[in-house]
C-alpha cells in the first residue's frame, strides 16, 4: 500500500508538470488551431535560463537564502521564455496565419529544431545538472515519502491553474481571448485586436512553460537541450487526452497521464509476470522455479503509455475526455 | 465542436512524423579538410554520439582519435615512399543504431581505410557488419558487449575489455564489499546496458544472491521514480544499473530522494565524474567499473598532449580511441601500405605500447589481458580502488610499478591515495 501511495505521489508530481506544459499547447490551439510543437523547447529554454541564472548567483556567493536563488532563476526564465514565445509568433506563425494548416504545423516543427540547435550552441551538449542548493526534506505519509520539491510543484501548479482560469474567465484580456477563439473575424468586428490577443496567448503559454521548465529541472535535477522533445510530446498527448483547446481538459489530461505513467510503469511488470498467473506450460513452470519470475513487459514501457493513451483517445474519443466544451475553449 | 477532427489528426500525424525524424534532425557533417598538396590523403573515420545525452563521451572519444592523427601528421609519415596526410572524418551516430548504420555506409562510400569507433555497443555491432563487408578494419575504443567480436569478423577489433569480464569484476566486488542477499538490476534496454546487466546478474546469481525481476528504462529516461519506487518495496541490498551517466546520474539522485539505502553500482558507461555533478551528494560512495585502466594511469605523454590540445581532461575512453587510431597508423607503416587488405594482417598482429598500456589482439580481435578497474566515488571524483589484471587485483601504485617502463610516468602524474585493494577476483 505504501508503494502504491508512493507511485500516486510520483504520478501527481510529473502529472502537474505535464499539465502546466499541456496548458501551453491547449491555449495556443484554442486560439489559432495550431499545435505549437516548439512549446516543449520553450520549456527547455526556461529550464536552461533558470539553470544559468541559478549557477551564476551561486557562483557569486551572495548570502541569499536558497529559495531566493531559485526564485531569481524563475524570474529570469519567465521573461526569457515570453520573449521566445513572442518571437515565435511574430516571426514564424503570424506570416502564415492564413496559409493552409499544414504550413504553420511544419513551421512549428522547424522552430522546435531551431530552438534545440540554438540551445546546443549556447549551453552545449552536456546534460546540465541543477545544483542542489535547497534542502529537500521528505515527509512521510502512510509509509510513502513526499519531498518538499514535490509538494511545491503540486501546489504551484494548482495555483497556476487556478490563476489561469481566473485570468481567462474574469479579465478583459481573457474575454478577448475567448472571443478570438470562437471567431477571429467577429472578434475583430467587436473591436478586439486579434494580433495582440494571439501574441498575448503565446506569451502567457511561454511564461507557463518557463515555470514548468524550472519545475522539471529542480525535480529531476537535470536539464538538456533535447529535453523539450519528449516532454512536449507527452504534454501534447495530455492535452489531447483532456480535449485539446480545453483548459480544464489540459489540467485533467496532464494529471491523468502522470498517474497512468507512474502506475503503469510500477505495476505492468507484476501484471505481466507469467509466474503469477495459472501456469500453462511445463517449460514456463521450469523457468518460474529457476528465476521466480518471467516478466513479459517491464517498466521500460513507461514512455509507451503516454502514446498508447493518445492512440486510444483518438480512436475512441477524438474530442478528448472533456472535449464537448470546446465552444468555451480559450 | 467546431474544430475539425481532421486538424487534430493532422497534428498527430505531424507528431508521429516528428518522432520519426527527430533523431535525424541534425545531419552529421564531416570535418572540413584542407586540400592537401601532392601528398596522399588517407581518410580514417571516427564515429560516436556527438549530440544527445552522452555527447560529452562521444567528443571525448573523438578527441582521442583526433590527437593521434594530428600527432601522426606532425611526424610526417611516409608510406610506400610517398608522404601521407591523415584526415579524420568524424561522424555523429547519436547513439542510435539506425543512424550508426547510415553513417557507417557513409564512411564506406567516402573510402575511409579504417574506422575508430563506434562508442556504444548498440551502434557498433550492426555497423561492424557494414565495415566487414567493405573490408575496412574497425577498432572500437569503448564497445564492451561480447557479441561484437563473436561475429567472426576478421576486420573487427576492440582495445577495451569485454562485458563478460567487466560484469563479473564489478559483481564480485559488490559481493565482497556489500555482502548482499537481494540485488536489483536495472538497465537502459540498449545492447550495452542490457548485455552488461545480464553479465552482472549471472555473476550475482552464481554467488547465491537473489536477483529481482529486471527493471528497464531507456537511454533517454529521466524519470526513474516509478521504477525505483517499485524496487524500494522489495528492499534490495545492492542495485546495479547498466547504462550511461546521463541516465545513471538522475537514477542515483532519485533513489536517494526515495530513501533507498542500497549500495549502487554502475558499469563503465556511468563511471565518470559527471555522475557526481548529475546526482549531487547522492553519488558519494557509488561503485563503478571501467573495462580498461583508469584515465589517470594512461601515459603521461598522452595526458599532457590531450590537455594542451583540447584544454579539458580526458573523461573515460579517450586514451583507448587514441591507441586505436595509433594502431591503424602503425599497421599501415608496418605493412607500408594504406590498402586495408594489406595492412589488416599487420593490425591483427599488433604489439603496441600505447597510452593504455601494451596492446595485442587475440584471434577474435579482443584485447589480450585487458584490465578492469573498480572505482568508488569520493568527494565528487571517481577514485580507482583496484585494477584487475588477469587474476590479480592491484592498486593504482602497484599497477604503475608492474608496468614500469610503459606506465612509469603515470605514477608521477597521480600519486595515489588509493584505499586497500579489493579481494582478488575472477
Amino acid at each position: 500500500m505504501d508503494i502504491f501511495l508512493q507511485q500516486i505521489i510520483n504520478g501527481l508530481t510529473t502529472g502537474s508538470v505535464y499539465a502546466i506544459v499541456a496548458l501551453g499547447y491547449t491555449m495556443v490551439y484554442g486560439v489559432i488551431q495550431l499545435i505549437n510543437f516548439a512549446h516543449g523547447d520553450v520549456v527547455m529554454v526556461g529550464a536552461m535560463v533558470a539553470f544559468t541564472v541559478i549557477m551564476g548567483v551561486v557562483g557569486m556567493g551572495l548570502p541569499l537564502p536558497p529559495f531566493m536563488i531559485v526564485l531569481a532563476g524563475v524570474l529570469a526564465a519567465i521573461p526569457a521564455c515570453m520573449a521566445v514565445g513572442f518571437l515565435l509568433e511574430r516571426a514564424a506563425y503570424r506570416p502564415l496565419r492564413h496559409a493552409p494548416r499544414l504550413a504553420p504545423l511544419i513551421t512549428a516543427i522547424g522552430m522546435s529544431i531551431i530552438l534545440q540547435q540554438v540551445a546546443l550552441l549556447i549551453w552545449g551538449r552536456d546534460p546540465r545538472a541543477f545544483p542542489q542548493i535547497m534542502d529537500n526534506p521528505s515527509f512521510a505519509i502512510g509509509g510513502a515519502a513526499i519531498s518538499a520539491v514535490q509538494i511545491a510543484i503540486i501546489l504551484l501548479s494548482v495555483a497556476l491553474m487556478a490563476g489561469l482560469t481566473w485570468f481567462v474567465y474574469r479579465t478583459k484580456f481573457g474575454i478577448a481571448m475567448r472571443a478570438t477563439a470562437e471567431n477571429v473575424n467577429i472578434a475583430g468586428l467587436m473591436g478586439i485586436d486579434a494580433n495582440r490577443v494571439i501574441a498575448g496567448t503565446f506569451i502567457i503559454a511561454a511564461a507557463l512553460g518557463a515555470v514548468a521548465g524550472v519545475m522539471y529541472g529542480t525535480y529531476y535535477g537535470i536539464a538538456h537541450y533535447t529535453m523539450g522533445f519528449i516532454l512536449g510530446l507527452k504534454a501534447f498527448s495530455a492535452a489531447v487526452l483532456g480535449g485539446i483547446g480545453n483548459l480544464a481538459g489540459a489540467m485533467l489530461g496532464g494529471l491523468l497521464l502522470g498517474l497512468v505513467e507512474a502506475l503503469g510503469a510500477g505495476y505492468i511488470g507484476e501484471f505481466t509476470d507469467l509466474c503469477r498467473w495459472p501456469v500453462v506450460s511445463a517449460m514456463l513452470a521450469e523457468r518460474c522455479a529457476a528465476d521466480g519470475h518471467v516478466v513479459l513487459f517491464g517498466s521500460n514501457y513507461q514512455d509507451v503509455f503516454a502514446f498508447a493513451v493518445l492512440i486510444l483517445v483518438l480512436v475512441f474519443r477524438p474530442s478528448g475526455l472533456l472535449g464537448e466544451r470546446v465552444s468555451e475553449r480559450a | 465542436m467546431n474544430v475539425p477532427v481532421k486538424a487534430l489528426s493532422l497534428s498527430v500525424a505531424a507528431a508521429v512524423l516528428m518522432m520519426g525524424c527527430g533523431k535525424q534532425e541534425e545531419a552529421p557533417k564531416p570535418v572540413a579538410a584542407p586540400v592537401a598538396p601532392p601528398v596522399t590523403v588517407v581518410k580514417l573515420g571516427h564515429v560516436g554520439p556527438l549530440t544527445g545525452g552522452i555527447a560529452h563521451l562521444g567528443k571525448d572519444n573523438e578527441n582521442g582519435a583526433r590527437l593521434a592523427i594530428e600527432e601522426a601528421n606532425a611526424a610526417g609519415i611516409k608510406i610506400g615512399g610517398n608522404p601521407v596526410k591523415f584526415e579524420l572524418i568524424a561522424e555523429d551516430d547519436q547513439a542510435d543504431p539506425k543512424i550508426g548504420n547510415t553513417v557507417a555506409q557513409k564512411l564506406v562510400d567516402a573510402k575511409v581505410v579504417g574506422v575508430v569507433g563506434h562508442l556504444n555497443s548498440g551502434t557498433t555491432i550492426p555497423a561492424s557488419a557494414i565495415y566487414n563487408q567493405a573490408g575496412i578494419p574497425m577498432i572500437s575504443g569503448s564497445a564492451t558487449n561480447p557479441a561484437l567480436t563473436e561475429q567472426g569478423f576478421k576486420t573487427v577489433f576492440r582495445v577495451v575489455g569485454r562485458d563478460d569480464q567487466q560484469g563479473p569484476a564489478v559483481a564480485n566486488y559488490l559481493i565482497a564489499s556489500a555482502k548482499p542477499k537481494v540485488a536489483a538490476v536495472i538497465d537502459d534496454a540498449t545492447a550495452y546496458g542490457e548485455g552488461l546487466a545480464n553479465e552482472v546478474e549471472k555473476a550475482l546469481k552464481a554467488a547465491g544472491v537473489k536477483v529481482l525481476p529486471r527493471e528497464k528504462g531507456t537511454d533517454k529516461t529521466v524519470d526513474w521514480k516509478a521504477v525505483l519506487t517499485k524496487i524500494k518495496g522489495k528492499k534490495p541490498d545492492v542495485v546495479f544499473y547498466g547504462g550511461m551517466d546521463a541516465t545513471g546520474g538522475p537514477l542515483l539522485r532519485q533513489a536517494r530522494e526515495l530513501k533507498i539505502s542500497a549500495a549502487f553500482a554502475f558499469g563503465d558507461g556511468a563511471c565518470t565524474d559527471k555522475m557526481a555533478e548529475l546526482a549531487g551528494p547522492a553519488a558519494e560512495g557509488m561503485i563503478c567499473s571501467q573495462a580498461g585502466i583508469p584515465v589517470q594511469a594512461s601515459g603521461k605523454k598522452f595526458l599532457d598532449a590531450y590537455k594542451a590540445r583540447f584544454n579539458v581532461e580526458p573523461i573515460l575512453y579517450a586514451p583507448f580511441t587514441y591507441d586505436a587510431a595509433m594502431l591503424m597508423i602503425e599497421a599501415m607503416k608496418k605493412a607500408d601500405s594504406t590498402d586495408p587488405a594489406k595492412f589488416l594482417p599487420a593490425l591483427a598482429a599488433s604489439d603496441f605500447n600505447g597510452a593504455s598500456g601494451n596492446i595485442r589482439f587475440d584471434e577474435k580481435g579482443d584485447r589480450k589481458d585487458a584490465e578492469m578497474t573498480i572505482f568508488a566515488m569520493k568527494d565528487g571524483k571517481i577514485v580507482p580502488l583496484a585494477i584487475i589484471k588477469g587474476d590479480k587485483s592491484l592498486t593504482l601504485d602497484e599497477y604503475a610499478a608492474l608496468s614500469a617502463p610503459a606506465a612509469a610516468p603515470a605514477a608521477e602524474a597521480k600519486p595515489a591515495e588509493t584505499p586497500a585493494a579489493a579481494p582478488a577476483q575472477k
